[in-house]
């Protein structure tokens, strides 16, 4: 008969594949909310809404065994670290979910809507979020402190895109004032996009700290405020 | 004795037999199986699936745990199938993966949990649940980091032996569908796009041969001015259809991994020196600046070239004549550790900040007019971004209106034990034309 009782390093492993479970659950919100706003469907924006809550069942139950696991073994050090940061980064993953939802709430008005030019833009800056995404369950997953970091150093690319499609955007409603609706609408994802990127900077934080024992510091570089004429891709 | 009756054989088929059983393998396993013993497949699969029991988290701290024992012959025909096969244990470790699986997934790691290895949804429900219920499944699914790569799988049990407890372990199998689909959607994309940048220069020549059929037939001097007109516009859209059908094949292998090792400085200095006469005609300054201390670095080398190419080409024509433009080695980055840059700075006139992300968008031009008065394409940069999306490369482009552009290439070195055979890498001195 196999071990009743299993062992905590097979706790650990279970949780942190949950953590890839969830991570790949959200990667799939997120792509789908992204289609659906592409691809100006309704129904899939509905999915995505519905979906989520899978993700928020996967959170309580990961946050209640690392409970568990911490009262059973009382871990120390390194063992710890993996499971407060497996903690924190299942609450991140939550709040992905949450984002990735509210896109899809935005694709439901704008799928009725006349097709817009700019969501090409946001398309890009979607590619590239969903991207980072993935490198950073990668990263987690394999312990890739080098590319954590990469990622980490390279939020600035999404801000910056951010702060393009925020300029054209305007540019645009300035233009025509019956796509001030669409705009805004637009404006909403573009922004939880780009906090989709800042989330993901600090799942990038966190696997650094399970690897390394310590925070990975504070002057990460950052896309520069708008208006000013200086220039990163 | 008969060959035929030689146990490896008999293991083998048996093997196949069992595989072709749980996963519906194609005919060739199918026939290779024959009507052979299923039951003999048992033993093999069960010593396979023992003899890949492996310690579970890194780093392994069960001793309990055996190493992997030496492979054995069903196993060692596992190796050789071309598809990427997966075993996975009842806690859902990864027990066994083959080469196939190993080519196709780069992160396998035997011993790690199947779900760091491919965390979609739909492909965890179907192991888990076969996991439980033993039936057999199929799922698609797609990944995300750099390029999609777009999988279907299918998994199932190995035939478990009462002797040897209830564990049950799945065997997955895999199928890269990503080039079929990508196929299918650049068919549609190609479509959209090249019409639509064909019909400006088609529509010109069209003209031009309605006035040169009336209007201009007995006039020698506007006839030659129109062909000379409709020359430059058929090359231009002969130009646009050979940047379309590079940007098509580089996409097409953009999920490969490039296995060949070349010297960075030595592709560099080629396609600098290949350039040089270019740079002559144009009154450009054409730099090489590379630090002695080369990097090495796994890539297509046409590939690569092409990347160079592109980049200084541009660099050349929005520079401007009486500029410069600089090759150089860029000095190491917090933010891209372990890669090696190079950089091709221009004097040129920069770019303003709200295009810099978009340039390497398919046909983004700053100026349409003045970049296809200089023959561009608008293609150049999405190609070079697609070539380093193959060679998880980064492009990073930085400037300042009024203070010329630099557009920074960052490979990642080469691992130095892992690499394929290097072919020998080119020799920096020579310059041979490349022939692009
Ligand atoms: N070195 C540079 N300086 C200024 N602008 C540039 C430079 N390189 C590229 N660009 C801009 O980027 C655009 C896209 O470049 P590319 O994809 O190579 O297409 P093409 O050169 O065929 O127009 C160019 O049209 C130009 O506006
Ligand atoms: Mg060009």
């Amino acid at each position: 008969m196999a071990h009743i009782v299993a062992s905590f390093d097979e706790d650990l492993v279970q949780v942190q594949a949950r953590i890839s479970e969830m991570g790949g659950l959200c990667e799939e919100l997120l792509s789908k909310a992204l289609q659906s706003v592409q691809e100006r469907d309704p129904v899939l924006a509905r999915q995505v809404i519905d979906r989520d809550r899978a993700l928020d069942a996967m959170e309580m139950a990961l946050e209640e065994s690392v409970v568990k696991i911490i009262a059973l073994r009382q871990p120390v050090a390194a063992d710890l670290r993996v499971l407060i940061a497996a903690m924190k980064i299942a609450s991140t993953l939550e709040r992905i979910g949450d984002l990735a939802k509210n896109i899809s709430k935005r694709a439901i008005p704008l799928s009725s809507a006349r097709p817009a030019r700019l969501t090409t833009s946001i398309a890009r800056m979607g590619k590239t979020t969903l991207a980072q995404l993935s490198d950073v369950l990668n990263a987690h997953a394999s312990r890739d402190v080098d590319l954590a970091v990469q990622i980490w150093n390279q939020d600035y690319e999404i801000d910056e895109m951010y702060n393009a499609i925020f300029r054209e955007v305007v540019t645009y409603m300035v233009e025509d004032s019956r796509l001030i609706g669409i705009g805004a609408q637009l404006m909403f994802i573009a922004k939880n996009l780009e906090r989709i990127g800042d989330h993901t900077t600090h799942i990038s934080e966190m696997v650094y700290y399970i690897v390394k024992g310590e925070p990975l510091g504070d002057d990460r570089p950052k896309g520069e405020p708008t208006g000013v004429d200086f220039i990163h891709e | 004795m008969a060959e035929w009756f030689h146990p490896l054989l008999a293991l083998a088929v048996a093997v196949f037999a069992a595989l072709s059983a749980a996963l519906g393998l194609p005919p060739l396993a199918a026939f290779l199986a024959g009507g052979l013993v299923v039951l003999l497949a048992v033993p093999v699969a069960r010593r396979l699936a023992d003899s890949a029991a492996v310690p579970l988290s890194d780093p392994p701290r069960d001793p309990a745990h055996p190493p992997p024992a030496a492979p054995d012959p069903g196993r060692a025909l596992l190796e050789r199938l071309p598809a990427p096969l997966l075993v996975i244990a009842r806690n859902g470790c990864i027990a066994y993966a083959n080469p196939a699986a190993h080519a196709a997934l780069p992160h396998v790691e035997p011993g790690a949990h199947f779900a760091h290895l491919i965390r979609a949804p739909d492909f965890v429900a179907a192991v888990t649940a076969t996991l439980v219920d033993g039936e057999e499944r199929a799922c698609r699914f797609t990944t995300f980091d750099g390029s999609e790569r777009h999988f279907e799988a299918r998994v199932g049990l190995l035939p478990a032996d009462p002797a040897f407890g209830t564990d049950r372990r799945a065997i997955v199998q895999l199928e890269d569908r990503t080039e079929p689909h990508k196929a299918e959607q650049l068919r549609s994309d190609f479509i959209a796009n090249a019409s639509h940048e064909l019909r400006t220069p088609l529509a010109s020549v069209i003209g031009y041969i309605e006035t040169l059929q009336h209007h201009a037939r007995h006039d020698p001097e506007a006839r030659e001015r129109f062909l000379g007109i409709m020359a430059r516009e058929a090359g231009r859209m002969q130009r646009l259809v050979d940047d379309l059908m590079s940007l098509s094949r580089i996409e097409m292998s953009e999920h490969l991994r490039p296995v060949e090792v070349w010297s960075l400085n030595g592709i560099v200095t080629e396609c600098v020196s290949a350039l040089q006469p270019i740079a002559g005609q144009q009154g450009v300054d054409l730099l090489l600046e590379l630090d002695p201390q080369d990097c090495r670095v796994a890539g297509d080398r046409d590939q690569l070239s092409q990347v160079f190419t592109n980049l200084i080409d541009n660099a050349m024509k929005y520079g401007g004549p009486g500029g410069s433009v600089r090759v150089l080695t860029a000095p190491p980055s917090r933010a891209h550790p372990n890669r090696c840059g190079i950089t091709v700075a221009d004097t040129g006139p920069g770019i303003a900040r709200e295009h810099i992300h978009r340039l390497t968008e398919r046909f983004y031009r700053v100026n349409v007019s003045h970049s296809r008065n200089k023959g561009g394409t608008g293609l150049g940069l999405a190609i070079v971004k697609h070539i380093l999306n193959r060679h998880k490369g980064r492009l990073e482009i930085t400037s300042k209106p009024g203070e010329g552009s630099r557009f920074t290439v960052w490979l990642p070195r080469a691992a130095s034990g892992d690499v394929a055979q290097p072919p020998p890498p080119p020799d920096p001195g020579e310059a041979k034309p490349l022939g692009m």
